[in-house]
């Protein structure tokens, strides 16, 4: 515990403290939680000399204005959008270095939908359940188990060495309105008929503005199930089920009509037909997709999404490699 | 007696590389349940490094699972042994306990919730609580809030949000009353502390939020609490666990009020009572076997 800390000024839309999120509670219907980016988490932690473990902000679509108590050392990666220090415009993707009394601002964001803000040492909020990740739901973790309001401030734990640092463009994730999102087909998908789960990979879904850090629903055509008299106890509707637990990254489609992606402060289970999941790799970017972004599913195996989540862990270790 | 015969091996299916699912049966019952909570224990005991979480849920079980500490393959492997070794087990049993949850049916909290949210309800006229007294042919509400409470439920999962507890009622399955619709669209609002209601499942709404299910009432027990301020929740910020016995009562405004303010002073309001349950002696004769179950909680 040192004397620094940041001072929220204007608190975005909803900014909360993430990291990389708690296990072993999801049976009690307290989800993982953590940064709907995991990259851009890490990357920004790496920037200011963290573990990549420690707890950043996450802004989506607008940024805090933070003031800081005390030096220290400050890096802003996620979605692209104008950053400011002291209304001077800065680098995101790379380590900054800040003196007492300055000002953290940032434009609109641009392209992406979430931003992470790293401090040199991390936000020291206590640990709950093992994370120090906020679930506003459950209101527990992060700061008081709520997004920042004005007037809060936030502790900054203490930093280990400071190096300038900076993330190559082509180390940085693509930032698109047009997505291909790689999922493992499964689970209740034998309850779509051939066209129902031909339609859901063949044509293109639009993302609604109900995308939170929940789950992101999607428009566009709708999907026939197969009918069937329905099981004791699973509900009337065709795409019902008996209440079952849902995997993180799982779509489901409820009435047949706008499919959800639950991301990481998922409800835990409930009585919707999952007709897939997207793999955990491709998790990131359905956490930095914007309303309106157009998104193709493409189905790959469960070895190929193992292998694909290798690969992610290799190159930020390579990068981690390369910035230490 | 209407026993339910399970599916001879469970469904398993990968959630991508994180998670797998094992369904156990379609159709929801104590069985289905007792086999999923069965399996997600003996994995629990195993302590399987790649492990992260394991979530017995109605008629499946979910498990979580880091595929680069733990091989996909190699977690299969372990579950279906196990699998087939729960089946084998002859007497399905737990040592769990009765929770008595006080209701104020009816009460004005839900009614002022029910009523805004009309245009997303099959019925539009009157309460929720007066949707199930029809759908269910019964002539009162009063019937309704009896068949309600005087049966125990057995919570078969927890979760959605967190420590709401999914209830499933414990009598013959011939004999089951409470399959109800579901709101046709889900209300942005529900009530902290509701008793709800959706398909074959009760449930307590733990926190204030969405929902889908029928409201009935509220209870003035905390049954989440992430500050862990009062005893009951020392170990752990969530009341119920999977296999816990629920028992509603009836209570009215003015019991309800001094309840609320004697659990918010921290006083010892919850009445909790251990218990065994065996499943085959309950399926042989539930109304016997609840007569005795309950009666456990007035000793």
């Amino acid at each position: 515990m040192t004397d620094a800390a940041v001072e929220v000024v204007e608190p975005g839309l909803a900014t909360t403290i993430q990291d990389r999120g708690r296990s072993g509670a999801y049976n009690v219907g307290i989800p993982p939680s953590g940064a709907l980016d995991q990259s851009s988490a890490v990357l920004a932690n790496l920037l200011v000399g963290n573990p990549a473990g420690a707890a950043v902000l996450e802004a989506p679509y607008m940024g805090p204005k933070l003031a800081f108590r005390g030096r220290g050392a400050v890096a802003v990666t996620g979605g692209r959008a104008k950053v400011l220090i002291n209304g001077e415009e800065r680098d995101q993707w790379e380590s900054l270095e800040v003196a007492d009394g300055d000002v953290l601002s940032f434009g609109f964001i641009e392209a992406g939908a979430r931003l992470y803000v790293a401090v040199a040492g991390g936000f020291d909020v206590p640990e709950v359940l093992g994370s120090r990740s906020t679930y506003t739901l459950g209101a527990l973790g992060g700061f008081g188990g709520r997004a920042l309001a004005k007037g809060d401030v936030v502790p900054i734990g203490a930093a280990t060495r400071f190096v300038a640092r900076r993330i190559d463009d082509a180390d940085r994730p693509v930032l698109a309105r047009e997505v291909e999102l790689r999922i493992v087909l499964g689970l209740y998908d034998y309850r779509l008929s051939e066209s129902g789960l031909s339609t859901l990979l063949g044509t293109p879904w639009q993302l609604t503005p109900v995308a939170d850090r929940t789950g992101f629903r999607y428009a566009g055509a709708q999907l026939d199930f197969v009918p069937r008299t329905q099981p004791f106890g699973a509900g009337s509707d065709p795409s019902n089920i008996v209440d079952a637990g849902y995997p993180i990254g799982s779509i489901q489609v409820p009435s047949g009509s706008e499919p959800i992606i639950l991301h990481r402060d998922a409800v835990s289970g409930g009585g919707y037909a999952m007709v897939g999941t997207v793999i955990s790799t491709d998790m990131d970017i359905v956490g930095q997709s914007a309303p309106a972004t157009v998104t193709t599913l493409t189905t790959v195996t469960l070895d190929e999404a193992v292998q694909a989540r290798r690969d992610r862990g290799a190159r930020l270790a390579a990068l981690a490699e390369g910035l230490a | 007696m209407t026993t339910t015969e399970l599916p001879a091996q469970a469904r398993y299916s990968w959630g991508a590389d994180e998670h797998l699912v094992v369904q156990i049966a379609e159709d929801m019952s104590l069985s289905a349940f007792f086999r999923a909570g069965a399996i997600s224990s003996r994995l629990a005991e195993r302590a399987i490094d790649g492990v992260l979480d394991i979530c017995p849920a109605n008629a499946s079980l979910l498990i979580r699972f880091d595929p680069e500490v733990l091989a996909p393959a190699d977690l299969e492997a372990a579950v279906r042994e196990i699998e087939a070794d729960v089946a084998r087990q002859e007497r399905p049993s737990i040592s769990t306990r009765i929770v008595e949850i006080p209701v104020w049916y009816d009460d004005p909290y839900t009614r002022e919730v029910g009523a805004k949210f009309r245009d997303r309800h099959q019925r539009p006229e009157g309460t929720d609580l007066e949707y199930g007294m029809v759908e269910l042919g019964l002539s009162s509400v009063d019937e309704f809030i009896e068949k309600h409470s005087s049966t125990p439920w057995m919570v078969s999962m927890v979760g959605f949000v967190a420590g709401l507890p999914f209830m499933f009622q414990m009598v013959d399955q011939a004999d089951y009353a409470f399959e109800l619709p579901k709101y046709l669209r889900p209300r942005t609002e529900t009530p902290k502390l509701t008793v709800g209601h959706g398909g074959c499942f009760a449930c307590i709404y733990s926190v204030k939020g969405a929902g889908g299910y029928q409201m009935f009432g509220v209870t003035p027990l905390p049954i989440f609490d992430p500050s862990q301020g009062h005893e009951v929740f020392a170990d752990s910020m969530v009341l119920f666990r999977p296999g816990d016995i629920v028992k509603f009562r009836p209570v009215d405004e003015a019991e309800y009020r001094e309840l609320e303010a004697a659990a918010e002073r921290g006083e010892d309001v919850y009445r909790i009572v251990p218990v065994d349950f065996e499943l085959d002696e309950f399926l042989a004769d539930p109304v016997a076997y609840n007569t005795n179950l309950l009666g456990a909680l007035h000793d």
